[in-house]
Order: C-alpha cells, then structure tokens, then sequence
C-alpha cells in the first residue's frame, strides 16, 4: 500500500525524477545535507517548546506537556491544483452552512426524504434546545476545518468536516514562522502565498457577523475552557494575534439577555464570541442541568440577537460521522450541482446492498463504527487476521446501522526527515474555511499532518504523528482565475478564493 | 372549567449569594383548550427579567438577580380557563416533529425490564389509543402514590423497581415504555386540581404521539387522559428538560427549597 | 483587563518574586555555611526554614537538618508550596493563564525557569543545585528586563504591584527571622557583630554594594536594619516597597480613572514610614514593628483583592 502512493513532489510511484513543477524543490532538498536539515529542524522544535507551543497528553503525568514533532521539508501546492480544490471546499462550507440554517429551521431537507428523519431527530448532535434560533446574519459555520486526504495530483477526498471547533489554526502559523527563519532561501525561490494574514481575517470575520446595534467597533473575545486545556496555547494565540481578550466562562456574566465581561474597571458588553469549548458547557440552563461550568443566561442572550456565538451551537450535527456519508447528497441539495470534492468513497451498512458488498469485500475494506471514535472499533481489512474479519462479520450482521466501509485509500506522500534521511511519509491535510458575512474565504495553507513511522498511515499527535508547513504556491502571472458559473475567483495576490455567488445563500432558502 | 393556580418557591441559602440566574419554563400558553385569563410571576427582589422561548416551544423567563441574596420568592399565580379536549391536543406550538421524542434520555433510558414491561402491556400494537391507555392504567395500577417532593435525579430504571413513585416518576415510566415500543412520548409539566392543595412540586404526566391524531396526553396517576382538570406548561424529554426552575448561583453555601402548589376549580 | 487577568498577573509576580527571593536566601546561606571562617551550620539552615515559613513542613518530611537537606527542600522539593520549583510552578501557571497578555519575551523567561526544574527527577547535590539557582536568577533577571520593555502598561503594572507586596513581606520576614537569630533577646545591639552574618542578609536583597555607598561607619547592625526597614532608595528595602505600591496604585488609578480603598491604605502606610526613624524602632521593638507591617501587607493585598474584583 505504501510504496504504490503517489508522492506530492517525487510524482507517481512509476516516475524518475520530480514532478516537472517541482523539479527546484528537489534539487533544493538533494543540495541542503541531511544534518543541515536536521539542525533546522531541531532549532524549530526549540522554538516550539520555548514558545510553549505544547498539548496535553492525557494520562501522561510526567511529560504532560509536549510539542508535535515538525518536520522540515514543506509539503507544496500548485496554483491550479490549490483554485480547484478551493472551489470545492466553498461549495462544501456553503453547504453545511445552509444544511445546519434548514436542519434548525424548516427541515426541509427531511421533508423532502433527502435524508433519513432519524439520521437528524435521533442524533445526540442535533440539539433541539436551539432550534428556531437564528444566529446573526445567518451564519453557522464561520470556521471550518475540512480533513482531506489525497491520492493522485487532482484527487482530493473529504475525511471528515469540522464546523465545530476545530484546531490546528496555530500550527499552520508558527509552522510559517518557522521555515521563513530557517529556510528564507525557499521563500526567494518559490511565490509562496502569505498565511500570516488569518488573525486579520479572522477577527474581520467575527466583526462581520456581529449582532446588528453594536456599532463600528464590536467587542470580540475568544473563549477559552481555560489553560489546562489541551488546545490552550492556540487559544491564547489567537487571541493574542487578533488583539482581543482571552476570556473564560466565569469571565463573564449575562445580565438582560446581555453579555458582559468582568474587567478590574467593570463589566464591558461583549459581541461576539469565538468559543473554543463545547455545546454542553456554554450554558448550564440548557444544555447541561447538572454542570456549574459555562455561562448562565448565554443561550438566552443569543437567541435574543445579542450575541453572535461562533461556530453556532449545534453544528455538531453537521459533521458528525453518521451525517458524513449523506454530504454528497446534502451538497447536491443545496448547491443544486454535484460536490467537487468527494468523499471518501463510504458504504452504509444499513443499507442491505451496501451491506452485501462490504461482507463480500471484507478483506480490502476499512469499517468503522458510526458511533466509535480514535481507531476503536474499526476493522483493516487488508492487515487483518481471518479471525478479526469472522468476528467484524458477526457484528455486521447483527447491527448493521452501526457500521460504515470505506476503502483503504494509497494516501499520497511527502519526502520527510527520517533517521536514515529523506524518505517518503503519508500525509493528510486540514484546509482553514471562514465564512462572514460577506462570503466564504480559504486560507492559503493549513495544516499537514505526517504520519512519521514508514508505511503508518496514522498522522494522529498522541500517536507519533507531526506536521508540516503546507505551501500554496501563487501563478507565476500571479492570474485571477475565474470560472463563470459559481463566481469563483482566485486572487493570487492576497492570497485568498472568495465566492461571492452564493455568499447569500443560506437567505434564498428561506 | 377556571382553575387558579398559586405556585409559591422559595429558596434559602446558608450564604449569601453574589448572583443568581435562574431560566423558568413557568408561563402557560394559550392553546385550543386552555386560554390563559390572568397570569403573574412575583418575585421579592429586585431582578431584570426577560421573556424568551426554547427550542421546544416552551414559553420562558430569565430572572437575572444581583446579590447580596440570601432568599428568594417566586410566586406564579393565575387563572386559566379549560375546556374538554378527550386528550387531544389541540392548538399548541410544535416547533419540533414528533419523532425527535423517540430519544431517550439519561432520567428516561428502559433497561430491560421497562422493556418487558412495554411488550406485554402494548405488544405489536404500537401507538394506539388503545394501547396507549392500556399502557397508562398499567403504569398507574404499578405503583401506589408517593407523596413529597420527586428525588432529584432519579433514573426511571430505578425508579420501576420501587413500590411507591411520585406523579413525575410514573410518567417517567410511561414514557420510556412508550419509547420503548418505538412511540414518540414526552413529559408535560403543569397543573392539576384534583391533588390535594400545598403540593411541595406541579404536576406531570405524558404527552404520547398517535399517528392520525396527533399529540395525545396520558396522566398515570389518573389513569385517564388529562381534560380540563389540567393546564399545561411545559414540555421536554423528561422532567428536568420541562421543569419550572433551571438555576445557577454564584455563591458558597447550600441551598434549601420550599415549594408549595395549590390549584383549585371555580365552577 | 479582565479582573482574572488582573489577578494573575498580580499572582504571577508575588510567585515569581519568592522564587527570587528563595534563591537568594538559599545562595546566601549556603554561603554563610560553607565559605565563612566559622561555619554556622544548622542555625542558618533553621533560619533559612523560618524566613520561608516551612519549618513545619521541613520537620514533617522527616530529612535531617543538614546543608544537602534544606538546600533540596528549598529548591526543588514538590512537595509543599514553599519551593523554589513550587513558586515557579505557580508563577507559569498563572503567567499561562495571561499568556496574551505577556511579550514573548517575559513569557520565555518564565517559561525558562520552569523548565530548569522540569527535566530534573533525581536530586541534586549541593553545588548542582547552587547552578540551578543561579540559573534561575538568570531567568528571573530576564522576565524583569522583559517586564521593563512590555509596555508600560495595565500588564506591566499588575505584575509589578504583586512584586512589591511580596517584596514587603519577604524582607521584613528576613529581618525579623535574622534579627532574632542574631541578637537574642536581652543583647545590645552595639555588641560584637557576627561579620558574615549580617553580609548574608545584605547579600538576600542584593544590597551589598548599596550598604558601602550608603553607610561610611563599617558594618553595624542599626545601619543594615536602617537599610533595609527605612531607605526608599534601595529597591528591596520596606520603605521602597511600600514606596513603589503608591506609585503602582497611582498608576492604575490614572488608567482607570478612580481609586478604591487599597489606595488610601497603601498612602497612609506610606505616610506612617515617612515618619518612622529606625532608631525608635528599634528602641520600642523591632518585631512588634516588623510583625504589624507584614500584617498590614496582607491587609493592603487582601483590599487589592477587593478592589479590582480579584474573584
């Protein structure tokens, strides 16, 4: 499986040589000697820990802080291979967007026997408690992070969605930094689209979305659980590098359907809130009756319009595994074409021929529990034991509904620092999607994730996973490339795809 | 039928609390069969109160109290007229479709001999009236009335095993055997007069959702539908999602509740 | 600023001033100990314990009173709070809890610190802890510069206002353990001066330098007492602590526009050292002075508390 993968800068497994575009790159990696690289790499890794750039391994008492191993040579996108890929990342944000704004409103998506009642009313993550709320301007999923993995230049599929809250953000960031200091000669060498500019975005985003009546100058918080919280340091990060302050749940205070923070000078009325913790702790009057942790009367105040909350609450239902395998279909409903960036391909086990298909191709297929999480419960086909596969056979049969296939995919490889030198290691991909407003926007880059054991195809941190910097390289003629029907146009300059036809979506549903 | 209604909490900490903010799901609505005449919520302290609704449907109130406190009362009080509806429900919001109530709950969730209990009572029937009413007296018939305050937290699982349960445990029972054969059920919180008078909680029963009919209420401790003998609040996946008071303090010390319902008929 | 932020800041620089502080008790003991001609042993050891306020935890570990023993408690113990590490562990705690509100630079020295001590499981010995020590000096030299190029704002002022108040206690802490120690009750103050001794406690607050600038007449009990109780000038002193909250509070009373009731406390203690003389101090009773002091230290700390709504 591993050595058939296409490889993002050597090319196709049967090909000499780089691939043509990346042919510098190569020659860059063949003259900088393995220790020069392995010297950066490791003053990069230095300027992680002193930053305090670390997560929480949990259970980990003596280290219980470490920082995720990176690696020095970056992984690289064309300009064309990047406008593509863009385009299907809006369409697919669009999507959830007007999936989460019909799931809390109308329902039309169920009346219309597009998806199944139960897939939606009896999953946990559809919360009903806010139903009928609206946030400002409509807007659900203002951040996104899209998990993709690829297998051949253009071949791009969708892993998983994340509209709740998703991380990572701060890597792609001090991955930059880091190979700006360490490696300027690549920077001269190829036009690599600025990623530095996401704190300005972000915040623009937030202010874009901030409730009607509050003026020119919102006042925007990121919210925290709080420093013991494995994703802290991204937290305050952000925070940091928008300008506005870190608070946590006992911060603040609800009074009159308002929002206040606590300051040494008095409460100050809050905006908009980027919240980095979870449904069940935003509000003990609603979502959790037994817990004293969040803000009480915060859900209140934003069903009053007071208070934009981003990501909305309930958004986990739309990226949660069951709802995975029906994107196409969620797409296709609300965009009216067909999704540019598929899934992996998935069979439904609840469906009878699906069924049929997968217990006749145990052997070549991965299956995964709906409901599992973290590799438990989940069947390799191809490195299991007949034993394993009898027994995942039994249990298909028994619960079908709980069970998913898909196949194992050739996950592309990027050359990577190992002990023996470069070699090539599978990689996966977290593109950052915002939406405000005034549109949907890709940041150029995101976060590469590197399985770091050979042939692994696990890039999890807790499980000897790093990352690397991701390029997104700009066209030579620096081109707007624009396609007629949807409106997209890629900016190289700025760095940035912006869709303005269907920003507005989400309001023509209605 | 006029029903008033007086409904009295009062919580007492041991210290004073600096802020307080409690969510209410205390305000009746209109519907076919119950129109609301007069309506107050009282409280003794000074407080912002705002009117809001749930995703649920539910008529709510924020109380947003400034401490010092060491007390506080909240006093509903009302009158509503009823009429005769034979269980149906008629004219109430529904935000939600009826099968979201299929879901269960950590109060509601059958363990096996709920379940048992669902099949021989309901069988293949499914949700029909018939059924349904089977299925109310049986739950009604199990267990004499506890009288006092419903233990908070009580899981239905546990609950089934006892010999005497409160109104809110046997339609917890009810609910969670009729979502056991796979019909949609939720829990109804409000007021009935024919209970005594100073009861220390409002009274519950089951809404259950018959295909062709609609919503349809079941109070098991009536062993009958509910008709104009009940005024209906609130409802939820169970008792805590449709309960009256939903609060936070920010404060040390304990807290000590006192409630006292009383409804009566005039004419 | 958020009032939590506020009070970790102001929490983050009374931990990281005892660390400070700790370290230069336990370089200049060690000193005391083994460079003097007359080794003190076991007495300065039982007074390093008592400044610090950690006999009782000391005697409940069970270890010997011994250079090797103290050394290690007081440096790199974890467990109880009266550690070097501990202090540190504390200060990046709450330095981790502002992190946006710290340059990178202030929170890389912190950082730093901690992680001198992170690494290390295996006790040291008495030299190798003596390096850590100076290295975390180092550090803490280093978050104070930071301290001084961060703006000079909210920020900086919060993390100086709990340098000082910590600052208060621990020096007149010092002076009372040292005090006792070394004029036992009923012993004139003029009588034979223990040299090494009375240099420890100069060396504690960085002040050697400063007493030969400041007193011609040699080493004199009155005089290092003078220094450290009533001379503004020098930073560690009382007097200059007490001097340094008014204008901390000035400060964020200026930023803010209002003043509260740590304020007029801190300005009345100011006004009451103003017309103290250290000669009549020590005449009516140096402890009873520094005991009142370190009470009302913790009375302005607790009014600071109130005041910028600390909880």
């Amino acid at each position: 499986m591993g050595t058939q993968a296409f490889d993002e800068i050597m090319g196709p497994p049967e090909r000499e040589g780089a691939r043509s575009e990346l042919v510098d790159l190569c020659h860059w990696l063949q003259a900088t000697p393995a220790d020069e690289l392995r010297r950066r790499q490791e003053a990069a890794e230095t300027t992680f820990r002193q930053l305090g750039i670390t997560f929480a391994v949990y259970g980990d008492s003596d280290a219980s802080e470490r920082i995720i191993p990176f690696d020095i040579v970056p992984r690289i996108f064309l300009a064309r291979e990047w406008a593509r890929l863009s385009e299907g990342l809006i369409q697919r944000v669009e999507a959830i967007n007007a999936f989460l704004h019909d799931i809390y409103g109308e329902r039309r998506i169920l009346r219309e026997g597009v998806l199944p009642e139960d897939l939606i009313l009896g999953n946990a993550q559809f919360r009903p408690e806010i139903a009928g709320i609206r946030p400002p301007h409509d807007v659900w999923a203002h951040i996104c992070g899209i998990d993709l993995v690829r297998t051949g230049p253009d071949d791009f599929f969708v892993l998983e969605d994340n509209a709740r809250t998703p991380s990572g953000v701060s890597y792609m960031l001090e991955n930059r930094e880091a190979m700006v200091r360490l490696c300027p000669e690549l920077f001269s060498q190829f036009r690599v689209a600025a990623v530095d500019s996401y704190p300005d975005m972000l915040l623009e985003t937030m202010r874009s979305v901030s409730p009607r009546g509050c003026g020119q100058n919102p006042t925007c918080v990121v919210l925290t659980p709080g420093h013991y919280n494995s994703a802290y340091y991204e937290h305050s990060f952000l925070a940091d590098s928008m300008g506005v302050e870190l608070v946590e749940a006992a911060d603040l205070v609800v009074d009159d359907d308002v929002v206040y923070m606590r300051t040494i000078a008095g409460r100050v009325k809050v905006d908009v809130i980027y919240r980095r913790v979870d449904d069940d702790f935003l509000d003990p009057l609603v979502f959790r009756p037994d817990s004293m942790l969040g803000v009480p009367g915060l859900i209140a105040a934003y069903a009053a319009g007071k208070v934009a909350i981003i990501n909305a609450p309930g958004n986990g239902i739309a990226d949660d595994k069951a709802i995975y395998s029906y994107m196409p279909e969620i797409v296709r409903f609300y965009s009216g074409g067909e999704a540019k960036l598929p899934n992996v391909e998935t069979w439904r086990c609840r469906e009878p021929q699906a069924l049929k298909y997968v217990l006749d191709h145990l052997d070549e297929l991965v299956v995964k529990l709906v409901d599992g999480s973290g590799g438990y419960g989940m069947l390799v086909g191809p490195t299991a034991s007949r034993q394993e596969i009898e027994t995942f056979r039994a249990a298909l049969i028994a619960e079908p509904h709980r069970y998913i296939a898909q196949p194992t995919l050739a996950l592309s490889t990027v050359p990577t620092l190992a002990d023996s030198g470069l070699s090539p290691r599978h990689v996966d991909f977290r593109p950052f999607v915002l939406t405000g407003s005034k549109g949907v926007k890709v940041v150029p880059g995101g976060l590469t994730r590197v399985a770091l054991k050979e042939g692994s195809l696990v890039v999890n941190s807790s499980q000897g996973g790093g990352t690397k910097d991701s390029f997104v390289l700009m066209d030579d003629a620096n081109a707007m490339t624009q396609s007629m029907g949807g409106m997209t146009q890629s900016i190289g300059a700025d760095g940035m795809v912006q869709s303005l036809g269907n920003a507005d979506l989400t309001r023509e549903v209605r | 039928m006029r029903l008033s209604i007086d409904h009295r909490t009062t919580y007492r900490f041991t210290e004073p609390q600096a802020r307080v903010v409690q969510l209410l799901r205390m305000t009746p609505r209109n519907t076919h069969d119950q129109i609301v005449a007069d309506w107050h919520i009282a409280l003794d302290c000074d407080a912002r109160i705002t009117e809001g609704q749930d995703g649920f449907g539910n008529a709510t109130t924020i109380l947003y109290i400034d401490g010092p406190v060491d007390r506080i009362d909240l006093s509903v009080t009302g009158e509503v007229v009823t009429s005769h509806s034979d269980g149906v429900l008629h004219g109430t919001l529904e935000p939600l479709p009826a099968r979201l109530f299929l879901r269960d709950t950590p109060l509601t969730r059958a363990d096996a001999a709920i379940t048992d209990f669902a099949r021989d009572v309901i069988g293949d029937e499914g949700g029909t009236v018939a059924a349904l009413h089977r299925l109310n007296h049986a739950v009604g018939d199990r267990f004499t009335l506890a009288r006092g305050r419903p233990e908070p937290g009580l899981a239905v699982a546990d609950a089934f095993t006892r010999g005497a349960a409160t109104p809110r445990d046997l339609a917890h029972v009810f609910i969670a055997a009729a979502r056991a054969r796979g019909v949609p059920a939720r829990y109804v919180s409000g007021y009935c007069d024919r209970l005594e008078d100073n009861r220390p909680a409002p009274h519950g029963w089951a809404d259950a959702w018959i295909e062709g009919l609609g919503w349809v209420g079941f109070d098991p401790m009536l062993r009958r539908s509910p008709e104009e003998h009940h005024v209906r609040v609130a409802v939820g996946f169970d008792a805590v999602g449709a309960s009256p008071v939903a609060g936070t303090r920010m404060g040390e010390g304990d807290e000590r509740l006192d409630v006292a319902v009383s409804v009566n008929a005039e004419g | 600023m958020l009032s939590r932020t506020a009070a970790s800041l102001y929490w983050l620089g009374r931990y990281l001033e005892r660390a400070d502080f700790i370290a230069r008790l336990v370089e200049a003991t060690v000193r005391l100990d083994v460079l003097s001609s007359r080794p003190a042993g076991e007495a300065a050891w039982r007074s390093a314990l008592a400044v610090t306020d950690t006999e009782a935890a000391f005697e409940a570990s069970g270890a010997p009173l011994t250079r090797e023993a103290v050394v290690a408690f007081l440096s790199t113990d974890t467990s109880h709070p009266g550690s070097i590490v501990r202090c540190l562990h504390a200060a990046r705690d709450n330095a981790r809890a502002v992190r946006t509100a710290l340059s990178r630079e202030a929170w890389s020295a912190i950082n730093g610190a901690w992680l001198i001590f992170d690494r290390r499981v295996t006790p040291l010995d008495s030299t190798a802890t003596l390096g850590l020590v100076d290295k975390v000096k180092a550090e803490t030299r280093g978050f104070e510069g930071a301290v001084h190029r961060m703006l000079r704002n909210q920020t900086t002022l919060f993390i100086r206002l709990g340098q000082v108040i910590e600052r208060a206690d621990n020096t007149a802490r010092l002076l009372d353990v040292k005090y006792h120690l070394l004029l036992p009750a009923g012993e004139s103050i003029g009588g034979t001066v223990d040299r090494d001794q009375w240099t420890t406690i100069l060396q504690t607050v960085s002040a050697v330098t400063a007493y030969r600038w400041l007193y011609n007449d040699g080493l004199q009990p009155a005089n290092v007492i003078d220094l450290l109780l009533s001379r503004a000038e020098l930073p560690r002193s009382v007097a200059g602590a007490i001097d340094e909250t008014v204008s901390i509070l000035n400060s964020l009373a200026k930023s803010l526009g209002g003043q509260g009731e740590a304020d007029r406390m801190a300005r009345g203690r100011h006004q009451r050292t103003l017309h103290t003389r250290t000669g009549d101090v020590i005449a009516s009773g140096l402890h009873q002075h520094l005991e009142a002091l370190i009470v009302e230290n913790d009375q302005l700390h607790a009014a600071i508390g109130r005041q910028f709504k600390f909880n």
